[in-house]
C-alpha cells in the first residue's frame, strides 16, 4: 500500500471577516506536494479571499501550515519569503514600472541567483520588452510578467489566481502550457474558472461555496460527474435539472445560474 | 526688468523651500497614505538644530563657512532622526488607522512648536549665517540675495538626488512600486515597513534641510515657521499629484512664483489668496493634479 506524500500547504478553519462582512466561515484545504490543486467555486464563493487569507493580505484566523510550519501569525512578506510565488487575480503588475523593474522587484536578495534563463526561455517576449512600461502591455503580456515573477525564485509553491481570466484563447493555451510545465517542478494552487484549464492541469480540487469548503477530491472525478459539477460549480446541463449525468467535457457550458462564470473553453 | 528678475528668483527661492518640505510629504502620502501634519515640525526642528549649532553650542560649528555647513548637516541630521522616531513611535503603531494617525500627527505638529517655545521662547531668533551669503549677486540688472540662490541650488540637488535614488536603487524601486500597490509589494516578499521608515527619513531630511537653509531666507527662526509653511506644502502636494516628485517640483515653482508676483503687483497678502485660487482653478481643470495622481 502506497501513502501519498504529506500536503505542502494545509489550511484549516480559515476565517476572514472584513468590516461587517463575514466572508470565509471556515475553509479547509490541502495543496498536494506535487502537481496542481485547483480551487474552484462559483463567483463570490470566497476563492480569492481564501488565497489572500492564506497569504495574510486580509486579516484571518485559523491555521495555515506550510510544510508543517504554522504561518498564520507571519506577516505576508515573511511568509512569501519562505518560498511562495503569487500571481494575483488582477495580475498585480506595477504599471509605471518597466517589465525589467517588475521582475527585479521579485528578486529576493540572499536567496540565490534569480532564474532569468528559465523566465526568458518561457517568455522570450519579456526580454524584448524589458524597457517597456508594464502598464502598456497587453493583458496576456501582463499575465506573463505576473507568472514570470513567481518562477524567478525557486519557490516551493506557486499560487495563481485566475491566470487565464480575460485572455484570448491562444494566450490561455500558452498560460496553461507554462503552468503545466511549472507544476512539474513546483506545486501549484490554481484558482480557475476555465474548466478546460482545470481539466488539463489539476490533479486535485477543492470547491468552495458560501465561504466554506463544499468538496475536496480528485479534479477529474468531479469534472466527470456532471451532476456534482452542476451542483457545485453551476456548469453543464443548462436548462436541465442538473441531477442526471451528462457527457463530461463536451457539454460543459455556463449554466443558467446568474452568479456563475465558470466556463469551459478550448485549451 | 530687474524687478521681474528679482521677483522670479525670489519666487523660485520660496518655491525651492516649498519643494524641500513637499517632496517628502508627497512621497509619504503616496507610499503610506499618511497625511503627515507633523512635517512642518520636522522643518522647525531642522531650523532650530542648525540655529543652535551655528550659535556656538556645537563644537566645530558656527555662523561662517565650513562651520555653518557643519551646523546645517547637524540640523538636517536632527530632523532626520526626529522623522525616523516619529515613524517608528507614532505612525507605525497606528498603521491602518488613518483617523488616529492624522490626529497623532496633528498633535505632534502642535506639540513641537510648543516645546520649542518652552525651551527658547516664542519670539523669533536672529539666524546666524555666513557673511558671504548675506550679500547679493547682480543678475540681469537685479540685485538678488544669495540666500535665494542657495535655496534653489539646494532644492535642485535634493530633486536630482531623489530622482537618482528612486530610479537607480532597489529601495527606490520598492518605493515607486509601493506608491502604486503597497499590498503587492509585500506579496513579493518585501518588507514594505522598511521603505516606510526610509521614506520618512528622506522626507524628514529634506524638510529639515529646508528649515536649515530657510533660516537664511527668513533671517530668523521661530517656533511656528514650519507649521505656517506646511499649508503651502500641502497645496503643492495636491497640485502636483500625490506621490509625484516631478509634480511637486512643478507645483512648488508655480506656487512660489504666483505668491511673489501677486504680493508685489496687487496688495501684500493677496499672494496667499492667489495660491488658493490657483489650486482651485487647477483642480477644476485637472482634478488629479498636474501629474494625474490622486493617490
Amino acid at each position: 500500500m502506497s501513502t501519498s506524500p504529506a500536503p505542502l500547504l494545509t489550511v484549516r478553519d480559515l476565517r476572514v471577516v472584513i468590516g461587517d462582512s463575514h466572508i470565509l466561515h471556515g475553509v479547509d484545504l490541502d495543496v498536494a506536494a506535487r502537481g496542481t490543486t485547483a480551487l474552484l467555486g462559483r463567483n463570490g464563493a470566497g476563492k480569492t479571499t481564501t488565497v489572500r487569507g492564506i497569504l495574510g493580505l486580509v486579516p484571518r484566523t485559523g491555521s495555515v501550515l506550510l510544510s508543517g510550519e504554522e504561518t498564520v501569525r507571519l506577516a505576508t512578506h515573511s511568509l512569501v519569503r519562505r518560498g511562495i510565488g503569487y500571481a494575483p487575480e488582477d495580475r498585480g503588475v506595477f504599471a509605471t514600472l518597466t517589465v525589467a523593474e517588475n521582475l527585479r522587484l521579485a528578486e529576493r536578495p540572499g536567496a540565490g541567483q534569480p532564474a532569468y534563463d528559465l523566465v526568458h526561455g518561457l517568455f522570450p517576449e519579456l526580454r524584448q520588452r524589458a524597457r517597456q512600461a508594464a502598464g502598456t502591455l497587453s493583458g496576456g503580456q501582463q499575465q506573463m510578467v505576473a507568472i514570470a515573477r513567481t518562477l524567478l525564485n525557486g519557490n516551493r509553491l506557486i499560487i495563481a489566481d485566475e491566470p487565464t481570466k480575460g485572455l484570448a484563447p491562444k494566450v490561455v493555451t500558452e498560460v496553461a502550457q507554462v503552468l503545466e510545465r511549472a507544476a512539474e517542478a513546483v506545486p501549484v494552487l490554481l484558482v480557475e474558472q476555465n474548466l478546460a484549464v482545470v481539466r488539463r492541469l489539476a490533479r486535485h480540487c477543492v470547491v468552495l461555496a458560501d465561504g466554506r469548503t463544499a468538496h475536496r477530491g480528485p479534479a477529474a472525478e468531479l469534472l466527470a460527474d456532471a451532476g456534482a459539477a452542476h451542483r457545485l460549480l453551476g456548469v453543464g446541463r443548462a436548462g436541465h435539472d442538473g441531477a442526471g449525468p451528462s457527457p463530461a467535457g463536451a457539454s460543459a457550458r455556463p449554466a443558467a445560474h446568474p452568479a456563475t462564470r465558470t466556463e469551459e473553453a478550448e485549451v | 526688468m530687474s524687478t521681474v528678475v528679482l521677483l522670479t528668483l525670489t519666487g523660485l527661492g520660496l518655491g525651492a523651500l516649498y519643494f524641500l518640505v513637499a517632496s517628502g510629504l508627497s512621497l509619504i502620502f503616496g507610499l503610506m497614505d499618511v497625511l503627515n501634519f507633523a512635517h512642518g515640525a520636522l522643518m522647525s526642528i531642522g531650523a532650530y538644530g542648525t540655529w543652535w549649532a551655528a550659535s556656538g553650542h556645537l563644537p566645530g560649528a558656527g555662523p561662517g563657512g565650513a562651520a555653518f555647513a557643519l551646523a546645517v548637516v547637524f540640523g538636517t541630521a536632527v530632523g532626520t532622526v526626529a522623522a525616523v522616531l516619529l515613524e517608528l513611535a507614532v505612525i507605525r503603531p497606528l498603521y491602518a488607522r488613518p483617523r488616529e494617525q492624522i490626529l497623532a500627527t496633528v498633535g505632534v505638529g502642535l506639540a513641537v512648536p510648543a516645546l520649542l517655545s518652552a525651551i527658547w521662547g516664542a519670539d523669533a531668533r536672529p539666524f546666524p549665517g555666513p557673511a558671504a551669503l548675506s550679500g547679493t549677486a547682480g543678475l540681469l540688472g537685479a540685485e538678488v540675495p544669495f540666500n535665494r540662490l542657495v535655496l534653489i541650488a539646494a532644492a535642485l540637488v535634493v530633486l536630482a538626488a531623489l530622482r537618482l535614488f528612486l530610479s537607480r536603487t532597489r529601495h527606490g524601486l520598492v518605493v515607486r512600486a509601493g506608491v502604486e500597490d503597497r499590498a503587492m509589494v509585500t506579496a513579493l516578499g518585501i518588507d514594505v515597513r522598511k521603505a516606510f521608515t526610509l521614506v520618512f527619513a528622506i522626507g524628514g531630511a529634506a524638510a529639515a534641510l529646508g528649515g536649515a537653509i530657510g533660516g537664511l531666507y527668513f533671517g530668523s527662526v521661530d517656533p511656528e515657521q514650519g507649521t505656517s509653511l506646511l499649508i503651502f506644502a500641502f497645496v503643492v502636494v495636491v497640485m502636483g499629484g500625490m506621490g509625484s516628485l516631478a509634480g511637486a517640483a512643478l507645483a512648488s515653482v508655480a506656487v512660489g512664483l504666483v505668491q511673489q508676483f501677486a504680493n508685489y503687483y496687487t496688495t501684500a497678502g493677496l499672494g496667499d489668496l492667489a495660491v488658493v485660487v490657483l489650486l482651485a482653478a487647477l483642480l477644476l481643470v485637472r482634478p488629479r493634479g498636474l501629474t494625474g495622481r490622486l493617490a
